[in-house]
């Protein structure tokens, strides 16, 4: 048991260190691909804080893999205002997958405007019909002369109005078992033939769409892997979506917010803090985070030191987090009381309105990226190596 | 950075569990239950051989001086075999609270024996963590009266380490007059309980806890770390035995592990059991290399495996269905273990007040102290 990440990297953190109190005061403008957005993740990549390990030819750092400096630069990240890097769909799960299964074309052209923020990604994956069991999707591509024809409906397509691209799953092999016949194409947002409706969340907010497509035609070459391989092409990238969705340290981050909250908040002149039951509540919530702190320094550790097997450690981290980060939510909710349900722009709103918006979109990540219930199923079968449901005939 | 344990502390906690599974099986452990003193001697005995009584012991009185991982990998083991020894008060409690707070002579009289297995020291702090009843000691003139509770590895031992209210800890040797000793019947039959009501009892201050409850508090908290650890160990086995057990039974027509109603209780039982074997090794690792983390950690991980061990022990014990509830399977062993090290040195409510006010959230708290 070793938690030091050793004297070599003392210099590397004053250097991160510097490079963050430097540009603490950095105000970005404008909406994402805005000139100011992509310069300043520009000078992430040339200074080595984004994209660190992907090679300089695509448009990264390429420096080398080195988990430790991956952390340290998160950790001196989080303490400060500055600008974070940016996230999305094409930076962790496009990218990650281009590199690793992609053509040297495919590469060429896509990694570096997705690294910059110039090209905005959306997903293509689940159906109206097709949710937990995505693999029953029947969005179709056939191929046409030089071009994929698609036609089909997607739908919680994540950031569609803002996308130039979008990578999809489509049926291509209509007789092959379901597994077998899904090809994972790239398709261009502003082909014709796509008709997007945004839903409206519980929320207020709109984050998703349903794409219909109609005759979409892009060429040929734009498919990763081979036709029929859409289905293990897909899998590499969701291991990707998995691990990013419940960060420990991002809601202990969240728990200090809620300690604040609740020193703040008063019941008949008491603070809120000071009831027993309400602390106790809040104790609970802070030893689940330490729990699930723990096991992640056991995944990071793996992460450095080849050999050391974390599979159940990992299977457990999306159904764990987003369940603590929604309780988390919750109990600040009931800190407040009946000020807890405020919302938009009410008078005596707290925190614009932030518990309650928080609280229900973890509940959309509890749903998103795989169900609890499908959690609890990839728990049992992969970790536990218990037997599947029996098929039902004909599904 | 290595996050996990060391080659060496995988292989003590392997001898060990080897060990107990060719020398207490489920059958054993019976017979312990149901009286038969002489089985759990030659258990306890073959354990110390395995050099459990001098892993905290430092090496200049005769003991491996291990740190506090080594001590929660062995106290893991002990749970998952349901062991019917002394640990966690007599090999682990009180040869800190000697090296911490003992005088030189203290050390010298009971360190070696500590070691090399020949003396058995309780510890009997309840009523510094929170007071039953009318429990407590009082100490003047070099005498003890009073009553302790739930003296913890204190049946036949050899001497016993007591904590007073304001955190003082005595010593007192088990043949002076004036000490009765009353037995305890708890739901685990696989550890001993006592109750001391002391009258006049000679009893030596330990020097080092006089000014200040460092050492208590320390002693304290590593004694919640072999519970908890003990308790991760146990609930390991129950959720084990519940997959195999799920496999094997079939109803409908197939197993009932296929059914997701069972795979899902074994799922959750899965999610929350799997971190805490990580919280154990962190909170053993802060309680020797980052003191500032120490309390907190070794608190919460009291409480919160407190928790996960309930949940878990209930769960396993449904997915056996009928065969659950019975002596036969055995189950309950397991299960009362866990239920005990859950009320032993802080119940969840208790120990989640204590890191409350350690990191003071509640003003009232922190004025009161």
């Amino acid at each position: 048991m070793d938690l030091e990440y050793g004297p070599e990297y003392n210099d590397f953190r004053k250097e991160v260190v510097h490079f963050v109190k430097e540009n603490e005061n950095v105000k970005l403008e404008g909406p994402v691909r805005s000139e100011s957005r992509i310069a300043w993740q520009q000078k992430l990549i040339d200074n080595g804080y984004f994209a660190r390990s992907i090679p300089k030819e695509y448009g990264g750092f390429g420096g080398d893999m080195d988990i430790i400096k991956l952390r340290i630069i998160a950790e001196e990240f989080a303490k400060s205002p500055i600008p974070k890097p940016m996230g999305g769909q094409g930076i962790q799960m496009l990218v990650p997958t281009i590199l690793e299964l992609g053509t040297e074309e495919q590469k060429q052209a896509y990694v570096r405007p997705t690294l910059r923020g110039e090209m905005i990604w959306c997903q293509g994956y689940s159906e109206p019909n097709s949710g937990s069991d995505l693999a029953s999707l029947q969005t179709k591509g056939e191929l046409d002369g030089e071009e994929w024809v698609i036609n089909g409906q997607k739908i919680w397509t994540s950031t569609a109005h803002l996308s130039q691209m979008c990578f999809i799953l489509v049926r291509t092999e209509p007789d092959a078992p379901k597994h077998q016949g899904i090809s994972y194409l790239l398709m261009p947002m502003d082909t014709p033939g796509i008709d997007r409706r945004p839903i409206k969340q519980m929320t207020g907010d709109s984050d998703f769409n349903e794409l219909f497509l109609t005759d979409v035609r892009i060429p040929a070459t734009n498919i990763i892997g081979q036709r029929g391989e859409g289905w293990k092409v897909a899998n590499a990238t969701l291991g990707h979506e998995r691990g990013s969705l419940a960060d420990p340290n991002a809601t202990m981050n969240r728990f200090n917010s809620l300690v604040n909250l609740m020193k703040g908040e008063t019941i008949n002149g008491e603070r809120v803090i000071d009831k027993p039951v309400f602390r106790d509540r809040l104790l609970k919530i802070q030893g689940r985070i330490i729990a699930q702190q723990s096991n992640a320094l056991r995944i990071l550790s793996s992460q450095i030191n080849k050999g050391q097997d974390t599979n159940m450690a990992k299977f457990i981290t999306k159904l764990q987090g987003t369940e603590l980060r929604h309780d988390l939510e919750g109990l600040a909710i009931d800190a407040m009381g009946e000020m807890g349900t405020l919302y938009e722009d009410s008078p005596h709103l707290r925190d614009k309105g932030a518990w309650q918006m928080s609280y229900m979109y973890f509940l959309g990540l509890i749903i998103g990226g795989g169900t609890s219930q499908i959690q609890k199923n990839i728990i049992s079968e992969r970790g536990l190596g218990m037997p599947k449901e029996p098929k039902v005939q004909g599904a | 950075m290595y996050f996990g344990l060391s080659e060496e502390q995988k292989s003590l906690e392997e001898s060990i569990s080897k060990y107990l599974e060719a020398n207490a099986s489920l059958e054993a452990i019976k017979a312990v239950a149901d009286g038969e003193k002489e089985k759990a001697k030659a258990i306890h005995q073959g354990l110390v051989d395995l050099g459990i009584s001098g892993l905290m012991v430092p090496e200049q009185y005769g003991g491996l001086e291990l740190d506090t991982l080594f001590a929660a990998v062995v106290a893991g083991a002990l749970g998952a075999g349901t062991a019917p020894s002394p640990f966690t008060g007599a090999y682990v409690m009180a040869p800190l609270a000697l090296s911490l707070a003992g005088s030189d002579t203290q050390k010298d009289n009971w360190l070696p024996k500590i070691a090399g297995g020949d003396a058995v020291i309780g510890m009997g702090l309840s009523e510094y963590i929170g007071a039953r009843e009318d429990a407590g000691i009082t100490y003047s003139d070099g005498k003890i009266s009073g009553r302790a509770l739930f003296v913890i590895d204190g049946k036949d031992a050899d001497a016993y380490i007591l904590g007073n209210q304001s955190g003082q800890l005595f010593l007192i040797d088990a043949d002076s007059s004036g000490i009765d000793v009353t037995d305890l019947t708890t739901v685990d039959k696989t550890r001993d309980s006592i109750e001391l009501i002391l009258k006049e009892v000679n009893a030596e201050l330990l020097p080092g806890s006089e000014k200040d409850p460092s050492a208590i508090n320390k002693v304290i908290d590593t004694g919640r770390l072999m519970l908890s650890a003990d308790t991760v160990g146990a609930s390991q086995v129950m959720l084990d035995k519940s997959v195999a057990y799920s496999l094997e039974r079939k109803q409908f027509g197939r197993a009932i592990g296929s059914f997701q109603a069972v795979k899902h209780m074994c799922a959750e039982m899965t999610a929350e059991l799997e971190p805490c074997h990580s919280m154990v090794w962190h909170a053993a690792h802060c309680q020797d290399n980052i003191e500032e983390e120490a309390r907190e950690m070794a608190c919460h991980l009291k409480a919160h495996v407190a928790e996960v061990g309930q949940q878990v022990s209930k769960t396993s014990i449904e997915v056996h269905g009928g065969m659950g509830f019975t002596d036969e399977m055995g189950l309950h062993y397991w299960f009362k273990r866990i239920g005990l090290n859950r009320q032993l040195l802080g119940s969840p409510e208790l120990v989640r007040e204590e890191v409350a006010k350690l990191q003071g959230f509640d003003q009232s708290l922190v004025k009161k102290n």
